[in-house]
C-alpha cells in the first residue's frame, strides 16, 4: 500500500481524518452514546445551563433548550444529518461534475462549449439564494437538501476535472496510448481518469465541508428539515432566537459545525498535498 | 608592500543544506586597486559564493567556517550590519547576471537608476536626474531622456545591461562585482558589453571581480584569473601567462576544450575524465558527487 | 483587452444573463403552492381569483408567460411583488444600496487587512512568526462567512456586546435620508451620529464577509511577494540601501498584486453571494435578506427580479476585473 503511507505522514490528514472517523462512529452509534432521547421534551427542565454553571440539572451535560431537550444528545444526533448530507451530496455532485468535466475536457468542441456556458450561467447565481430557491421548489426534506446541493455544486467538480483533463491530455503518455491504437474512450477511463483522481479526491473532501455548511444554512433559514429532527443548523437558528436566555443552545452545535467543516477542509488540503507527488509525475 | 583592495585569506565555507559539504576550501586571493580579476569555474566551483560573500549576501544555507575577507583592511565578515550595508551599494556594487530580472518591471528606469544616488548620497531629484543623464551618456545610450522615462520591457536586453552597468558605476565604487554579466546576452552584444565594462572600469579606476565560466570572456577582459574547482583554487595568475602556459593539467584541458568548456559537446575536446579523477584526488574528494 | 474582446465579453454576458432568466423562470413555474392562494381573503369569489390570476398573467401558457415577462424585463419592468404589492424594481432599488454598501465595505476591509498582514508576514519571513501566521491563516481560510457571522454574533453581540446585533441603523435616531445609500449620504452631509451608528451596525456583517476574503488575500499576496522578493532587482535595491519596508512596498508589491487582484475579483463575486445569508443572520435590510423572505412567501416576480439583479452584478464585476487587470498590466499587451 504505497499510496497510504505518504498520507499518514501528512499530519493534517491524520488529525482531521481521525476526527471525522470519530464523528462517523458517533453518528452511527448515536442511540447508544447519547445520554437522553434527543426529542424528549420536559418543560419543567427548560433552559438548563451546562454542568459547569451553577443551577445545572445533573445528567444534562450541555444543558437543555427551551423545550427541555438535552443539548448534548441533540448535537450528537445532529452529526447524522450532517454526515449523511456530506457523503451523499458530495458523492453525487462528484459523479455528475466529473462526467461533465471529462466530457468537456476530453472531447472538447461542442460538448465543451455547451458545458462551459452552462457552468458560466450556474456561476452567476448566488449559491445560497439558489439553494434556498431550490429547496422552496423541491419542498423541504433531506432529499431536497441533497438535491439542491448537487444541482448547485456539480460545477465545482466540472471546472476542476475539465482543467485537469485538458492538462493531462497534453502529456506524452496520452500520445503514446494513442499511437498504440487505444480508443478515445479507453484512454479516457484507463489513462486520464486515474491521473485526475487525486485532485478529485481532495475536492470531494472540500465539498463535504461545503455540503455540511449548506445544510446548516438551509436549516438555519428554516427550510431544511422539520424541527423534530435535530440538526446543527436548526439548533443554531433556535439558539439565535433565545441567545440572551441561554448561549449554550447556540454555542455547542456551532462548535460541532465549525470543527467538522474545518476537519473536511484540512483533510482535503492535506490529501491534495499528500497525493500530488505520489501519483503524478 | 601596499595594502590590497581586497584580500581573501584562507576562506572556507560549508553548505548546511548539503550535509555540511564544503563549498569553499581554504581560498586565498588578492585584488589590487583598478584591477580586473576573473573568477572562473564550472557551476558549483564556488565562484558565486565568493561573489556573494563580497557583497554580504551569503544565503543562510552557507556557513563560513574559517578565514577572512578584508576590504581595505577591514574584515567584511565581522563587520556590523549597519557598517556593511553602508559600504554595499556605495563602495562595492553589483552588475547582475540577467538584465531581464534585474530591473523592476513596475518602475521607470529613472527611479531605478537614481535609487543609489538618492539613498546613499542624499541627492535631490533634479541633481539625480542630471547625474543619470550623464551616466547614460557614459554608457553610450542615445535619447537618454526617453530611456529614463521608459519601463524596462520597452528596452532591449543589451540596453538594460548598459543601464545596470551605469547604475553599478554611478557612485564611483572601489569594487564592482560582475556576476556573469554577459551570459544572458547574445554573442554580438556580449562583445560590446565587455568593452563597455572595461572602459568604465578604467575611467573610474574601479577594481572588478568578474565571475564567469567562459575562458574566452576572461581572455578579453581580465588582468588576472583565479581558476576554481569544487571550492578550491586550482591555478591563479596573470591572464596571458595562464592561457599560454598553463601550470595545471585542468587548465590546459579547459583551454583545449574550447571557448565553452561548460558544454563539453560544443567544445573541441571535452575535458577527459582522467583530469577530473586527478582533481578529485588532489582535493581529497573520495566519491564522485553528481 | 481590445474593443472586440470587450464586445465579445458583453455578448457572452447577455447570453449568460438570458440563461439565468430562463432557468429562474422555469424553476419558479414548478413551485408547488399557488402564490395567489396566499394573498386572497377568505371572502374572495372564484371570479375574484380568476381576475387576480389574469392580472398577474398566471392564466396564460408558459411560453407566453415567458415571452411577456421577458419583454417586460427588457423594458426594465419586473412586475409587481405579490407579497408586498409594490413595484419590484422599486423594492430592489431600495434594498440594493444597503447590500452594495455592505459588500464594498467588506471588500475594502478584506483587501486592506489582507494587504497589511501579507506585508508584515513578508517582512517577518524566515522568523518563527511566519509559519505561525501561515497556520492561523490556514484556519481562517477554512471558515466560511456563515460560521464567521455566527461566531461574531456570539463574541461581539452576546459575550462582549459592543456592536448592535441586528439591523442597519438605530430606528430611534430617526434620521431622514434622501437616498438609500445611507452610509455615503451621512458622510457627505456630515451626519456623524448617523454615520457612526451605521458603521456600528455594519461592523459584524462586514467582518463576516471580509475575513475570509482577507485570508485569501494574505495567502496569494504573500506567495507572490515571496516570489518577487528573491528577484535580482530587489537584491540590487537592497544593496543600494533601501529599507526592508520600502523593498516590499516599492519593489515587490507592484509586481505581486496581479494574481491577487484577479482572485480578489472572483472572491468579490462569491462575497456578493455570501451577503444573502450574512444579511439574514444580522437582519440587515439588504437585497439578500429580502430574497429569502421572497422565497418563503413564494413571491415569484420579486424572486425573479432579485436573482437577475444578482446575476447582472456578478457578470458586471467579472468584466470589470478583466478590464482592471488588463489596464494594470501593460506588459501583457506589449508581449502579446
Amino acid at each position: 500500500m504505497k499510496t497510504i503511507k505518504p498520507l499518514l505522514r501528512e499530519p493534517r490528514v491524520v488529525i482531521a481524518g481521525g476526527f471525522l472517523l470519530l464523528l462517523l462512529l458517533i453518528a452511527i452509534f448515536a442511540p447508544y452514546i447519547a445520554p437522553k432521547d434527543p426529542l424528549e421534551q420536559d418543560l419543567m427542565l427548560g433552559n438548563m445551563p451546562p454542568v459547569t454553571s451553577p443551577g445545572a440539572e445533573p445528567g444534562y451535560y450541555l444543558g437543555t433548550d427551551d423545550l427541555g431537550r438535552d443539548v448534548l444528545s441533540r448535537v450528537l444526533y445532529g452529526s447524522r444529518i450532517a454526515l449523511t448530507v456530506a457523503f451523499v451530496a458530495a458523492s453525487l455532485s462528484a459523479v455528475i461534475g466529473t462526467l461533465m468535466g471529462l466530457a468537456a475536457g476530453w472531447y472538447g468542441g461542442w460538448a465543451d462549449r455547451i458545458i462551459s456556458r452552462l457552468v458560466d450561467i450556474w456561476m452567476a447565481f448566488p449559491p445560497v439564494l439558489l439553494s434556498v430557491l431550490l429547496v422552496a421548489v423541491l419542498g423541504s426534506g433531506l432529499h431536497s437538501v441533497i438535491a439542491a446541493i448537487v444541482i448547485i455544486d456539480w460545477t465545482r467538480f466540472c471546472r476542476v476535472v475539465r482543467a485537469e483533463t485538458m492538462a493531462q491530455a497534453r502529456l506524452d503518455y496520452v500520445m503514446a496510448a494513442e499511437t498504440i491504437g487505444f480508443s478515445r474512450s479507453h484512454i479516457l477511463w484507463r489513462e486520464i481518469l486515474p491521473n485526475v483522481a487525486p485532485v478529485l479526491i481532495a475536492v470531494v473532501s472540500l465539498e463535504m465541508g461545503i455540503a455540511v455548511i449548506v445544510e446548516a444554512i438551509l436549516s438555519f433559514v428554516g427550510l431544511s428539515l422539520s424541527s423534530d429532527i435535530p440538526t446543527w443548523g436548526g439548533m443554531i437558528a433556535q439558539g439565535r432566537q433565545m441567545i440572551h436566555q441561554g448561549w449554550w443552545v447556540f454555542v455547542f452545535p456551532l462548535i460541532a459545525l465549525f470543527a467538522t467543516v474545518l476537519a473536511f477542509n484540512q483533510l482535503g488540503n492535506g490529501l491534495r498535498k499528500a497525493l500530488d507527488p505520489v501519483m503524478r509525475r | 608592500m601596499t595594502q590590497s583592495l581586497v584580500a581573501i585569506e584562507g576562506l572556507s565555507a560549508i553548505s548546511t543544506r548539503d550535509g555540511g559539504a564544503p563549498v569553499l576550501r581554504d581560498v586565498s586571493l588578492t585584488l589590487e586597486k583598478g584591477e580586473v580579476r576573473g573568477l572562473v569555474g564550472e557551476s558549483g566551483a564556488g565562484k558565486s559564493t565568493i561573489a556573494k560573500a563580497l557583497l554580504g549576501i551569503l544565503p543562510s544555507t552557507v556557513k563560513v567556517t574559517g578565514g577572512f575577507i578584508r576590504f581595505e583592511g577591514r574584515d567584511l565578515l565581522a563587520m556590523p550590519r549597519r557598517e556593511l550595508s553602508d559600504l554595499m551599494g556605495r563602495e562595492i556594487t553589483l552588475i547582475p547576471q540577467d538584465p531581464q530580472t534585474a530591473l523592476n518591471p513596475a518602475r521607470r528606469i529613472e527611479a531605478q537608476l537614481t535609487d543609489g544616488l538618492r539613498l546613499k548620497l542624499g541627492m535631490g531629484k533634479a541633481a539625480a536626474h542630471e547625474r543619470a543623464l550623464q551616466l547614460l551618456d557614459e554608457v553610450q545610450i542615445r535619447n537618454p531622456e526617453r530611456v529614463l522615462a521608459a519601463y524596462p520591457h520597452e528596452l532591449s536586453g543589451g540596453m538594460r545591461q548598459r543601464i545596470l552597468i551605469a547604475s553599478a558605476f554611478a557612485l564611483n565604487p572601489k569594487l564592482v562585482v560582475a556576476d556573469e554579466p554577459t551570459t544572458a546576452l547574445d554573442v554580438t552584444v556580449q562583445k560590446e558589453i565587455l568593452r563597455l565594462i572595461r572602459r568604465m572600469q578604467e575611467a573610474h579606476g574601479t577594481a572588478v571581480i568578474f565571475v564567469t565560466h567562459d575562458l574566452g570572456v576572461v581572455a578579453k577582459i581580465c588582468d588576472r584569473v583565479t581558476l576554481l574547482y569544487a571550492g578550491k583554487v586550482i591555478e591563479d595568475g596573470a591572464t596571458a601567462g595562464m592561457l599560454t602556459a598553463p601550470k595545471h593539467i585542468y587548465t590546459s584541458a579547459l583551454i583545449a576544450a574550447g571557448p565553452r568548456y561548460d558544454r563539453p559537446n560544443a567544445g573541441l575536446e571535452p575535458v577527459p575524465e582522467a583530469v577530473f579523477r586527478q582533481l578529485r584526488a588532489e582535493i581529497g574528494i573520495a566519491e564522485r558527487r553528481v | 483587452m481590445t474593443a472586440s474582446d470587450l464586445l465579445n465579453r458583453l455578448f457572452m454576458a447577455v447570453l449568460t444573463l438570458m440563461g439565468v432568466a430562463v432557468i429562474v423562470f422555469c424553476l419558479l413555474r414548478i413551485v408547488p403552492g399557488d402564490p395567489i392562494a396566499m394573498m386572497i381573503s377568505p371572502s374572495a369569489t372564484p371570479a375574484d381569483i380568476a381576475a387576480l390570476r389574469a392580472h398577474y398573467g398566471l392564466d396564460l401558457g408558459l411560453p407566453q408567460q415567458f415571452g411577456i415577462w421577458f419583454m417586460d424585463v427588457l423594458k426594465g419592468n419586473f412586475g409587481t411583488s405579490i407579497s408586498q404589492r409594490r413595484d419590484v424594481m422599486e423594492l430592489i432599488g431600495e434594498r440594493l444600496p444597503a447590500t452594495l454598501e455592505l459588500a464594498f465595505a467588506a471588500l475594502v476591509f478584506g483587501v486592506l487587512a489582507g494587504g497589511v498582514i501579507a506585508t508584515l508576514g513578508t517582512l517577518a519571513r524566515r522568523t518563527t512568526l511566519d509559519p505561525a501566521l501561515d497556520f492561523i491563516n490556514g484556519l481562517f481560510l477554512a471558515v466560511p462567512d456563515f460560521v464567521w457571522a455566527l461566531a461574531l454574533v456570539l463574541l461581539l453581540g452576546v459575550f462582549w456586546p459592543v456592536f448592535p446585533l441586528s439591523g442597519r441603523i438605530d430606528p430611534t435616531l430617526s434620521t431622514y435620508f434622501h437616498t438609500d445609500f445611507y452610509l455615503i449620504e451621512s458622510l457627505v452631509t456630515f451626519k456623524f451620529a448617523a454615520f457612526g451608528d451605521l458603521i456600528a451596525h455594519m461592523v459584524m456583517p462586514m467582518l463576516a464577509l471580509g475575513l475570509p476574503l482577507a485570508a485569501i488575500v494574505v495567502r496569494t499576496l504573500k506567495e507572490a511577494l515571496a516570489e518577487a522578493m528573491v528577484q535580482d532587482y530587489v537584491l540590487l535595491a537592497r544593496l543600494k540601501g533601501m529599507s526592508p519596508l520600502r523593498l516590499v512596498l516599492q519593489e515587490a508589491l507592484r509586481n505581486a498584486v496581479g494574481p491577487t487582484l484577479t482572485l480578489t475579483g472572483v472572491q468579490f463575486t462569491f462575497m456578493i453571494g455570501g451577503t444573502v445569508i450574512v444579511e439574514r443572520i444580522f437582519s440587515y435590510p439588504g437585497l439578500g435578506n429580502m430574497a429569502i423572505d421572497a422565497v418563503i412567501n413564494r413571491d415569484l416576480p420579486l424572486i425573479q427580479g432579485i436573482v437577475l439583479t444578482f446575476g447582472a452584478i456578478f457578470i458586471l464585476v467579472n468584466i470589470l476585473v478583466d478590464l482592471i487587470a488588463g489596464w494594470l498590466n501593460p506588459r501583457g499587451a506589449a508581449h502579446g
